[in-house]
């Protein structure tokens, strides 16, 4: 199979991703998309790592995963924090950092 | 005996400070105690003017250093005094002169209740003007001038619950400032050429000038000049003296006579090394000098007001003195000369001027006077002898001296002399008019007397003797002054050590000068009779032709400061700050608004929601990828 595939998949992945960040507002389904972008990304390196015939690829994948599973912990426990106070996972609720 | 002379400084300055300082206790005392301090330093004065005569000529200058005031590195302020002939001359006309009119101001001044202020002022006065007589150095000189500034300032201002006497006082300061600062800027500039401003270096340096320090000769001369101008009120800084009339009448006589208006002539006869060196700043005296005395007399003419009248005269003297000043080593002296003898009459003028107001209501206006004569004999036959004094008939003090400035004046040569000469002349037939004008219109025709504000009809009275016997010393004076200085030359012999002495080589012989001065003096005095003394003088001014309405307003040299200098300045400073606001302001306002505005657009994009933050990070990361991919593509 040929790999480029993957790039399409992984590119198709991500667009998917972008857009769901943009359109949906709440705060579970955004993360939900940012996690499919990191990953979309991450098939993509290991896609590289392997057309080219080299590891790096797939180690800054594994960094991308470590990295990814930090932000989820923080990121989670941000949400579940906003959803106590204002009871709403919209994010659109949560606009006070304006002038 | 030297170190006698700093006392003649302390004695009227311990004075002002009790007076002024003493407060309420030295009220009954005060004006005996100002007197007595002004006669002390007189007595001082006279000391130290016999201890002199004793002295051959070479030893009499004396030298008197007191201490350092400012020890800098590179510049030394030194306080010292020094006695010569000419500062022995200013000492004993401004202590003596001022003596008497202390003596003059307890009879004068007895019913005000600020007398004790008022001596203080006086001695403050004599203190300051010794002050700067007696100054080894420019830089002390400038206190003293400083001081005689603030001294008169207080004096013409000191009835200032009259807003024309504060008034009038504030324009004297402001006038005089624009002088002080000419005096400044010559003490800088000595101090820039020659490192130091004491008298002795300045002028060491000065005589032995090149051509490169020739020009800030010219300069140091022309600065001096104007502050000489501030002080003697010439033209163009002389519109203060007449308003200055608004001071009590002792006040005018000591600013006249002893004091303030002769310290000009003294810094230019003073700094004679300076200006013999400085040949364009002589010219510009002597112009200066010529264009007062007529201007000063034709002022003169006009007034009606008796001391506005003596004022006019004043100036006219004073620019006489300054035209000889100017002509250099063959007028110093007789500048000197004039200004002694122009003390004693002006004073005696001004006295009787104030004895004749002490028993008229404090009228000033002489078309209210009249027939004076027969009620005020005293006051009549002073002033009289002052009025014969100041037109220069012969013998009288004004004779010996104003002639000599007139044959100086022509002696000048060439045509600059004929023209100086003429002025000169033409000055003293126009004194003889405005002179006798005074003399008729106050003592002799008909009354012309008037009520006062409040409806009291003035009884003419001697006044007491405390105020007449000054004036009796004074007209003395000017009786016998000019034959005792013009006696065996004593007066020159005595001060052209200082000043050096020339002889002048007049086109015309010096007793056609003389008859000249006499047929012009006959002729003003006989054109004043016809206008004045035949005909009965009208209570209400004539119009008068154009001239004579102008010369009422000073020959509108307020309208002209007024025109040029007040809406000059203020039309200026309008548009400084037209340009201010709308320059400066518009500048800094226009970038603070472009700042302003365009943060306020900027603004809206953060609006707090986090899908609009995300996509501008998607728009930005789109942007730097497409970058990258055409510039790929490019290179």
């Amino acid at each position: 199979m040929n790999p480029v595939n993957y790039l399409y998949l992984a590119a198709l992945l991500f667009t998917i991703g972008a857009v769901g960040v943009l359109v949906r507002r709440n705060a579970i389904v955004l993360f939900m998309c940012v996690e499919l972008m990191l990953n979309a990304c991450n098939l993509a390196l290991v896609t590289f790592s392997r057309l080219h015939g080299n590891l790096d690829g797939q180690i800054i994948a594994f960094f991308t995963m470590v990295v990814a599973a930090a932000e989820v912990v923080v990121g989670l426990a941000i949400i579940v924090s906003v959803f106590r106070t204002r009871h709403s996972a919209s994010v659109d609720d949560t606009n006070l950092m304006k002038l | 005996m030297d170190n006698l002379i700093p006392v003649l400084v302390a004695v009227p300055l311990l004075g002002a400070a009790l007076l002024l300082c003493g407060g309420r206790r030295l009220d009954r005392v005060g004006h005996l105690l100002g007197t007595f301090l002004a006669f002390a330093s007189f007595g001082v004065g006279l000391a130290l003017f016999f201890s002199m005569l004793g002295r051959s000529v070479d030893q009499r200058p004396i030298h008197d250093h007191l201490f350092t005031w400012i020890p800098v590195n590179g510049f030394q302020a030194e306080v010292g005094f020094q006695l010569d002939q000419l500062s022995m001359t200013f000492v004993l006309l401004i202590t003596g002169v001022g003596s008497l009119i202390h003596l003059y101001s307890i009879g004068y001044m007895a019913h005000d209740e600020k007398r004790r202020r008022f001596f203080g002022y006086l001695n403050l006065f004599l203190a300051a003007m010794l002050l700067l007589v007696l100054a080894d150095n420019y830089l002390l000189l400038y206190v003293g001038w400083e001081g005689v500034g603030l001294a008169s300032y207080l004096l013409i201002g000191f009835w200032q619950h009259k807003p024309s006497a504060a008034t009038a006082a504030k324009k004297a300061f402001l006038v005089n400032r624009v002088g002080d600062v000419g005096l400044s800027i010559a003490v800088m500039l000595m101090f820039t050429t020659f490192g130091t401003f004491a008298f002795t270096p300045v002028f060491a340096d000065a005589s032995k000038a090149t051509q490169a320090t020739q020009a800030t000769l010219t300069g140091i001369g022309l600065m001096l000049l104007l502050a000489a101008c501030g002080k003697s009120a010439q033209v163009p800084l002389q519109s203060w003296l007449g308003d200055a009339m608004e001071g009590p009448t002792p006040v005018s006589a000591l600013i006249h006579a002893a004091t303030m208006v002769t310290a000009g002539v003294y810094l230019i006869t003073r700094s004679s090394a300076i200006f013999n060196q400085a040949p364009t700043a002589q010219l510009a005296t002597v112009v200066v000098g010529a264009v007062t005395l007529l201007f000063g007399a034709i002022v003169g003419c006009a007034k009606d007001d008796i001391k506005k009248a003596l004022a006019g005269s004043t100036m006219s003297q004073i620019g006489y003195m300054v035209l000889a000043a100017g002509l250099g080593p063959i007028g110093y002296v007789f500048a000197i000369m004039h200004l002694v003898t122009h003390g004693f009459f002006k004073a005696g003028l001004f006295l009787g001027a104030g004895s004749v107001m002490h028993g008229m209501n404090d009228e000033v206006d002489m078309r209210k006077y009249g027939g004076l004569a027969k009620y005020m004999k005293w006051t009549t036959v002073t002033f009289g002898l002052g009025y014969l004094a100041i037109i220069g008939v012969p013998p009288f003090s004004g004779f010996y001296t104003k002639d000599k400035i007139i044959e100086a004046a022509f002696g000048h040569g060439g045509t600059e002399g004929w023209i100086l000469g003429t002025c000169a002349v033409i000055g003293a037939a126009v004194t003889a008019f405005y002179m006798t004008r005074v003399m008729l219109m106050t003592f002799f025709g008909e009354k012309r007397w008037a009520d006062d504000a409040d409806g009291h009809q003035p009884h003419p009275h001697e006044s007491p003797k405390i105020m007449v016997i000054p004036m009796v010393l004074l007209a003395v004076g000017s009786v016998a002054g000019g034959f005792l200085f013009n006696w065996n030359d004593s007066f020159v012999r005595w001060l052209s050590p200082v000043t050096g002495v020339a002889e002048g080589n007049p086109p015309l012989n010096p007793t056609v000068i003389q008859i000249l001065t006499g047929v012009v003096l006959v002729l003003g005095v006989a054109v004043a009779w016809m206008m004045y003394g035949r005909r009965p003088v009208p209570a209400t001014p004539p119009l008068g032709s154009l001239l004579t309405r102008a010369a009422r307003r000073d020959l509108l040299q307020d309208d002209f400061n007024h025109v040029v200098l007040v809406s000059g300045g203020s039309h200026l400073t309008r548009f400084l700050v037209y340009l201010e606001g709308k320059g400066l302001d518009g500048l800094v306002n226009g970038i603070a608004a472009l700042v302003g505005g365009t943060s306020g657009r900027v603004r809206k994009i953060q609006n707090g929601y986090v899908r609009s933050y995300a996509l501008s990070m998607f728009g930005g990361a789109l942007v730097l990828a497409v970058t990258t991919l055409l510039m790929r593509a490019v290179a």
